[in-house]
């Protein structure tokens, strides 16, 4: 069961890490629905015709990445509203997708990727099956994270990064190009966005349905606050989520009453909270929200 | 930086073409005028998200073929509510003549318009009202439902079966519940488990909800849901499943014992031939399998030839209608007498049914 939330939450994982470096970067990008639905289609269909699932997932996650160029171009290069912006990637990757994957609704992936348990990490009690008996896709997701942090917070561009989003025109002074570091910065995070819904048709289900990613876009937007822009927090975020469906089928598969409504509201319930709880530790310790969020940079203006 | 530009609103400029494709391709209207019955459909979904809206769709295509007369035309993902009636309309006015709209949530859109339009001819899928020129349709899908659970019944070996099922609605529980009546007809020391995952349509959520019951050591998983994600989470693990709304037998050989599908086919083109005819009107109309509505897919390879008997025998008698699932003696839960021996639940109540018999591991949730 535990293994499974870790599958689930991988889904989650990708488009989160990537999510805390474009908003790091200053860039709100609220279209990482659209990203990933563009990723998983894509990709499903890659990994279908080449036969070859890691083929597929490299192109689910390059497709992320461009439809990643759209949104950048609109919101840096014409500093448009990036809200905005962001939703219309979401509305534009469900049509685009919903129109060219009529013909591969009920298709089953040709090849699956098949799990590699790595030796010596495997036979650890308890943590072993559930961590190091996986797809090589979740290895993938536990070496971004942690090679992700190093980079945010050990390495001369995470502080170029952070500088950009936390206040441009210092970084500008510095003389760090603020519009390549976030177009870089939200390539990554499509990239990721893509990532994550590649592995979601190319391992978790693996087949392509119109609208397959449900809404996850939307909880790995909640889990970037969640996890405080922390690569590593982001982990742990996703797991949790992940990991929730599968406790209260445990309870309902054993005979226990929940009420219905609580049953339809919980993942929205457990976003509020985590909100909540993560914006009073924000405030209290000073960290996270990177200050020019969603802020257009205009280089002329004083 | 400038070459970057262009190079962007190249990338834009081709992302914007492909999206016209979508709209341009959407607005093709289909038919033309003919004199005879123009019929189109409503659909909730994209006609071949493998379930339930291409059940309906398959439906469409035999009609066509049955009467080669009649012209037919649909609209796909059309929403609930107000949208509908938009579409409706708008069909009525290009001169359709019978309408099918196929979502529990068209009826009172399609309510309204036909009011407007008392020579048009109109049928609402699910649903319970109805006007003069307004009939519903469905199907007693729980029979094939009882027989389903009679082969998984059969099969089960460590007794523990799971039913993954969408919303805790009465179409929903009865459906459970006769499944649950034909696992415990052949297997008394079986029991059905049931998660909702309270969506019609999520993947992640249906393979998760059938993770959970093989961990438990489940080893048959009945889907009650539009996708075929708890199928495929069974055949990864070499279990078995039991598939719904159209044979899902292709997704995993070796894993869908049966299927419980939906034949709107033969409906369709009877409905019509009565508007043909002038014979046609409005009813509440629940086929069963003797009408070929609603029927069990072929079984799987794995099945014995001494279970297919003693299912066929049991569906031979329910088209005969010598036998009817929700036969007493039942009991509910708590053990509680619901029909009492020689009696049989009442239509009205198979159509209102709130409580799950005895052998269902689960509740329903009070809303």
């Amino acid at each position: 069961m535990l293994a499974s939330s870790v599958r689930s939450g991988t889904i989650l994982l990708f488009p989160t890490i990537g999510e805390i470096f474009a908003e790091r970067a200053g860039i709100l990008n609220l279209g990482l629905e659209g990203m990933m639905v563009i990723g998983a289609f894509f990709g499903f269909v890659a990994g279908n015709l080449t036969k070859n699932p890691y083929i597929g997932f490299t192109i689910g996650m390059l497709a992320g990445g461009l439809a990643a160029l759209i949104f950048a171009f609109v919101a840096i290069t014409l500093k448009g509203n990036q809200i905005v912006a962001g939703l219309a990637l979401t509305i534009f990757g469900l049509g685009i997708t919903n129109f060219y994957g009529q013909k591969w609704i009920n298709t089953k992936l040709a090849v699956p990727a098949q799990s590699i348990a790595i030796p010596g990490f495997a036979n650890i009690p308890f943590i072993g099956p559930i961590f190091f008996n996986q797809d090589i896709f979740v290895y993938f997701s536990y070496v971004l994270a942690i090679a992700f942090w190093i980079i945010l917070f050990r390495t001369k561009s995470g502080v170029y990064l952070r500088a950009v989003g936390e206040n441009a025109r210092a970084a500008d002074a510095m003389g760090i190009s603020v519009d390549r570091t976030r177009y870089f910065w939200t390539f990554v995070g499509g990239l990721l966005a893509g990532a994550g819904g590649a592995y979601l048709t190319i391992v978790y289900a693996p087949f392509w349905l119109d609208g397959i990613t449900s809404g996850r876009g939307w909880i790995a937007v909640a889990l970037v606050i969640f996890a405080m822009w922390d690569p590593l927090y982001a982990i742990i975020g996703a797991y949790l989520f992940g990991g929730i469906d599968s406790l209260q089928f445990q309870l309902q598969a054993t005979g226990a009453t929940i009420p219905s409504s609580l049953l339809s509201m919980q993942p929205y319930l457990l976003t509020l909270i985590v909100v909540i709880v993560a914006t009073f530790i924000v405030r209290a310790k000073h960290i996270g929200v990177p200050r020019e969020l969603a802020l257009p940079f205009y280089r002329e203006e004083r | 930086m400038k070459r970057f530009k262009l190079v962007l609103s190249i990338l834009l400029a081709v992302a914007l073409v492909g999206a016209l494709g979508v709209f341009v391709k959407a607005g093709v209207v289909q038919a033309k005028g003919v004199k005879k019955v123009k019929a189109a459909f409503i659909y909730v979904g994209p006609r071949n998200d493998g379930g339930w809206t291409q059940a309906h769709d398959v439906g469409r295509l035999y009609l066509q073929k049955k009467i080669p007369g009649v012209k037919t035309s649909y609209s796909e993902n059309v929403k609930e509510g107000a949208p509908a009636e938009k579409v409706i309309r708008s069909y009525v006015n290009q001169g359709y003549n019978v309408i099918f709209a196929t979502s529990f949530g068209f009826m009172d859109p399609m309510l309204n318009v036909a009011k407007d339009y008392p020579k048009v001819v109109f049928e609402h899928c699910s649903g319970f009202k109805k006007a003069k020129n307004m009939g519903n349709y469905f199907g007693r899908m729980y029979q094939p439902d009882y027989l389903a659970g009679l082969v998984a019944g059969f099969m089960t070996k460590t007794n523990y079966i799971g039913f993954v099922a969408p919303f805790p609605i009465p179409e929903v529980v009865r459906e459970i519940n006769a499944f649950t009546i034909g696992v415990r007809e052949v297997n008394s020391k079986a029991k059905v488990h049931v998660i909702w995952t309270n969506s019609w349509f999520d993947p992640v959520k249906e393979g998760n909800a059938a993770q959970t019951f093989l961990s438990n050591n489940a080893d048959i998983i009945a889907s009650g849901v539009d996708s075929p994600a708890a199928i495929n989470a069974a055949a990864k693990k070499g279990k078995y499943a039991i598939g719904y709304d159209s044979d899902m037998a292709h997704f995993a050989p070796k894993a869908v014992l049966c299927s419980r599908v939906w034949n709107w086919g033969p409906f369709y083109a009877n409905t019509v031939k009565a508007v043909m005819n002038g014979t046609w009107k409005s009813e509440a109309y629940w086929g069963g399998m003797e009408t070929g509505l609603v029927k069990l897919a072929p079984y799987g390879p794995m099945v014995p030839a001494k279970v297919k008997k003693y299912v066929e025998a049991k569906k031979k008698l329910i088209i005969a209608g010598k036998f009817k699932p929700f036969s007493g003696a039942l009991y509910d839960q708590k053990g509680k007498l619901r029909v009492k021996k020689g009696q049989v639940l009442p239509d009205k109540d198979k159509l209102s049914i709130q409580w799950f018999v005895k052998g269902v591991v689960g509740s329903i949730p009070k809303s």
